[in-house]
């Protein structure tokens, strides 16, 4: 469906995106992870042929975007990271309007709309204002205009990026609909839980590169332990940093990472890090074990977190 | 499934362009029905106010000698048809100027238009013929409300008057388009209306023959689009028409026009497709 080989992305000096490879293929959920700055949206903008390539090759469904852009949108779904609805429409007209401008017949976009509202549900919104709208609602409409023309591909950038928890859990929740009806998805998302929720395969981005490719559960296998104990120390045990503290416990698991305010040992047996750390005479004032995350993942092949 | 294929409406790759403005129809039916409320006082009754203050009052002030008036046999006579030009340019601009920067960074309605088969030039050529269709209904109404007071020399003047309204609008529709384009801040907008739009209002022969403006100052107003507008309504209006000059100033207007629709469609490319 999407096929990138060397794929780069330059504004003037900048190298937003330095040559990935990546194959998505029908009906999977690719993910693209990685924090703000990592390349994502330019190589979604690239994707869904609205911008145009720095170098490299790009096929998406069989086609080069440079000569058939058009034909290319007509087949993709977008549903971008900013909601570009209109707010002086209302939900139904700003649907009906959409499927327009891919030049449906009236009646099969009215059709097609009653559907939609139906999937998003909000059907009782249809004659809302958008400006009346709440966020979560706003998104799942952004979805719905996405869907209209029955597209090969959703692209989604950052699909539940500002919103609420109960939110993002109704909209995951259609995404996970779509992908069962076997739609295919590619997203990008800086949350761990997004991506491990909706993605069957993933790549890790950081800094324009791909530093890791797989599923979410290989990658946590190839580069993390099946437990995290996190440790967090009182000021006056650490004074201004935890890195003598982590020397201390550094033989305890794989590996130590030293964060601002804890430290993760990482290891298989969380629960016996914390007792041989309470052995050493080491006091800290909370503990947690928990599994291995992507955010883990990120934390080893970066040396960041996801969200800075 | 919408593939452009199925359509048969593609050349190359891309949308014919009739095609491409088809498409976009019913949302500037939307954007009117929203709209045109609004515009009724700014483009109906304000150029009526004016016609008023200045054709019929201040007029009555002015001695109409057709040698001085270019031919007008009063000053509500020669006024009125550089009025409506310098009223077309007003219209363009209104049009291209804010209502394109929502589009492009307030709404940013055409973002989402992008991520369709639509491309820049089609989203351009369906917001210059919106722009058109507010010139053709405002001047439209102007000249027909002006009919009955015997300013038309001719049968046939009026409508190649409207005609050259219409061009000299859309040649201020599309530089001001390309220049909203470019514009990052809206407050570029006060550098166009105060440096730009007000002075050509005022000095493109709409108000007063510009042979009043001395030799140098007269130049300079020749090569205003305005003027090339201005003069060209009001000799088919009156019927004092000069054809190599009307020549001239079709040409003038028309090759501004084509150009700037190059500037109008590489400003929005610029902008949004990088």
């Amino acid at each position: 469906m999407i096929s990138a080989r060397g794929l780069r992305k330059s504004f003037g000096d900048f190298e937003a995106v330095k040559g990935i490879d990546v194959e998505v293929r029908r009906g999977e959920a690719f993910g693209f992870l990685g924090p703000n700055g990592a390349g994502k949206s330019s190589t979604m903008r690239m994707i869904a042929a609205v911008s145009p390539i720095s170098g490299g090759e790009l096929r998406i469904l069989g086609m080069d975007p440079a000569v058939d852009g058009p034909a290319i949108r007509g087949r993709l779904g977008v549903c971008p990271q900013e909601d570009t609805l209109d707010v002086e429409l209302n939900v139904r007209d700003n649907l009906y309007i959409y499927g327009r401008y891919f030049g449906l017949p009236k009646v099969e976009v009215n059709e097609r709309v009653d559907e939609l509202l139906d999937f998003v549900q909000l059907t009782e919104k249809a004659t809302s204002k958008v400006e009346d709208l709440s966020g979560g609602m706003k998104r799942r409409l952004t979805i719905a205009r996405s869907l209209i023309n029955r597209p090969d591909i959703l692209l989604l950038d950052e699909p539940t990026t500002g919103l609420d928890p109960q939110a993002r859990h109704l909209v995951w929740d259609r995404l996970f609909r779509l992908k069962q009806s076997g739609v295919t998805l590619v997203l990008t998302t800086h949350y761990m839980d997004e991506a491990e929720q909706l993605s069957d395969r993933l790549v890790v981005m950081d800094k324009g590169v791909i530093v890791a490719e797989g599923s979410p559960l290989d990658l946590i296998r190839q580069h993390s332990t099946r437990e995290v104990a996190e440790l967090r120390f009182g000021v006056a045990e650490v004074g201004e940093s935890h890195d003598a503290v982590a020397e201390k416990v550094a033989d305890l698991g794989d590996r130590v990472e030293v964060l601002p305010d804890r430290l993760l040992v990482y290891s298989d047996d969380g629960d016996h890090v914390i007792a041989q750390v309470h052995e050493r005479g080491l006091s800290p004032v909370a503990t947690l074990v928990r599994r291995s995350t992507l955010e883990d993942v990120f934390l080893r092949l970066t040396g960041r977190t996801l969200v800075d | 499934m919408a593939t452009l294929a199925s359509t048969g409406s593609t050349i190359g790759g891309r949308l014919r362009l009739v095609d491409g403005v088809r498409r976009q129809v019913d949302y500037w039916v939307v954007v009117y029905q929203r709209t045109w409320r609004g515009t009724v006082i700014s483009s109906f009754l304000a150029p009526l106010f004016y016609v008023l203050a200045m054709g019929v009052l201040l007029g009555g002030f002015i001695d109409a000698d057709p040698d001085v008036l270019e031919g007008a046999t009063s000053y509500f006579d020669f006024v009125v048809p550089g009025l409506i030009a310098a009223h077309a340019m007003q219209t363009a601009v209104g049009e291209t100027t804010y209502p394109v920067m929502a589009m492009i960074k307030w709404q940013r309605i055409y973002d989402s238009m992008l991520a369709t088969p639509l491309a820049c030039r089609d989203l351009v050529a369906a917001h210059l013929s919106f722009v058109l269709f507010r010139l053709a209904t405002t001047c439209a109404v102007y000249n027909l409300v002006l009919a009955p007071f015997g300013v038309y020399g001719s049968w046939w003047g009026p409508i190649l008057a409207f005609a050259s309204q219409l061009l000299v609008g859309m040649t201020f529709a599309v530089w001001v388009y390309g220049f909203s384009a470019r514009l990052h801040s809206e407050e570029g907008y006060g550098v166009l209306f105060r440096l730009g739009i007000f002075p050509l209002f005022l000095f493109s022969g709409a108000f007063f023959p510009i042979s009043n403006l001395g030799t140098v100052g007269e130049w300079i107003a020749r090569c205003t689009p305005l003027w090339h507008g201005v003069n060209l309504s009001r000799m088919f209006a009156l019927d004092n028409v000069t054809w190599w000059v009307a020549a001239v100033n079709v040409a003038y207007l028309s090759v501004l026009t084509v150009v700037g629709w190059f500037w109008a469609v590489s400003g929005l490319e610029k902008r949004l497709v990088s």
